[in-house]
């Protein structure tokens, strides 16, 4: 995992210098959130797993704190821009692909997002993950792309043929958002196997409150993105083009 | 007209429920988090309504921002429907949610008698005051 996440900074740093040598300014600001996005999910890594407590804000920085700033840093922009004609034409073509349109759906993110979350505390999943180590990688790397896919699905910035109105991405938040909620009361009342009921009581509290918290963030940015659309809007008939 | 009536309803229900969640959840602790008896019907309801509530506060800030931006603001209608829709939301959650649903209640260890008339009553009283301010908007607009 982290050595993946290092491969993912690596990645993005040479994508920027590359830019800058064809005399490309890329703002700083992406790096920034791209780097910090890295690190968050890097952070989540840190601390006893077994403290139900410790994995769920784990869980928190990796599902959805992470994949906010990482998706802020449009990575697929910058890698449009970074590579080659051929090559970039070959990423805008599986960009394009029907494939691509199913799996970026917000239904599609939201269902593995928010299924992952439903299987791993209501099976014996997490205790399955706890004892074995290639699950216990297994399950963060889930968490955060499907994080990441559902963030994109709903704020995404980068250039998405396939995306719905704003519309669908807010029923379809709206509806994940419930889920988070209602899935962190259930597990206040019923622990996970192998969690002692006190864990999971503050544990379910976290998710609770701190899944409302980046939420929020989520739902600012759509609506940030929805309004200035609204107000760029150019009303009909006022589109004019002035003789010189 | 019809903006600023939305804009006032939902901001309403957002703070009707944020109210509720750090007034009486937070610093009272007088609801509790989860009752272990809640049915599943409750659970879910609370849930979507929960996940509204964020979306429609935020919303209505942002159309509130666009509002004045066009400076087509009007303060009368936007905290009429604010209220009203605050009060719609009090006596729902007193009645059909902390009643009907069983989801949980104001507090435990009293005679609720009291407590829950005196909930019931306040929402009354802020869906009055709301249609009030309502009414006397449509007023000066037909005038």
């Amino acid at each position: 995992m982290i050595w993946g996440l290092v491969a993912l900074a690596g990645a993005y740093a040479l994508a920027v210098s590359r830019l800058g040598r064809r005399g490309i300014d890329w703002p700083a600001g992406r790096s920034l959130a791209w780097y910090s996005g890295v690190a968050t999910a890097a952070a989540a890594g840190l601390g006893n797993h077994h403290d139900f407590r410790t994995h769920m804000s784990a869980h928190l920085l990796l599902g959805m704190a992470a994949p906010i700033l990482l998706v802020l840093a449009r990575p697929m922009t910058l890698l449009l821009r970074a590579l080659p004609v051929r090559p970039a034409r070959r990423v805008a073509g599986v960009l394009r692909s029907p494939a691509t349109s199913v799996l970026t759906h917000p239904v599609t993110a939201a269902v593995l997002d928010a299924g992952g979350l439903w299987l791993l505390y209501t099976t014996d999943l997490h205790a399955q993950a706890m004892a074995r180590p290639w699950l216990h990688t297994l399950v963060p790397v889930h968490m955060l792309l499907a994080g990441c896919l559902l963030t994109a699905a709903i704020i995404g910035r980068d250039p998405a043929p396939h995306r719905p109105g704003p519309r669908t991405r807010g029923l379809v938040f709206l509806a994940f958002i419930a889920a988070h909620g209602i899935l962190a009361k259930y597990l206040y009342g019923h622990p996970p196997v192998g969690v002692p009921a006190p864990d999971a009581e503050a544990g379910a509290q976290i998710m609770y409150y701190g899944g409302d918290l980046l939420h929020l963030v989520v739902i600012v940015f759509f609506f940030q993105r929805v309004f200035a659309d609204r107000t760029c809007r150019v009303p009909p008939g006022k589109l004019t083009v002035s003789p010189p | 007209m019809k903006d600023n009536v939305l804009s006032g309803a939902l901001l309403g229900l957002g703070i009707a429920t944020t109210v509720d969640e750090v007034v009486f959840h937070q610093l009272l602790h007088w609801h509790h988090f989860y009752d272990r008896s809640t049915p599943a019907v409750g659970l879910v309801s609370d849930g979507i309504l929960h996940a509204a509530s964020f979306f429609a506060a935020v919303a209505s800030l942002f159309l509130l921002s666009s509002l004045r931006r066009r400076r087509a603001f009007q303060a009368r209608p936007w905290w009429g429907a604010l209220l009203a829709a605050a009060g719609a939301f009090q006596l729902y959650d007193g009645t059909v949610q902390h009643k009907l649903m069983q989801l949980h209640q104001i507090r435990y260890g009293v005679d609720l008698t009291a407590y829950d008339w005196a909930w019931n009553i306040v929402a009354v009283l802020l869906i009055v005051a709301g249609a009030v301010l309502l009414a006397r908007s449509r007023r000066v607009v037909a005038a």
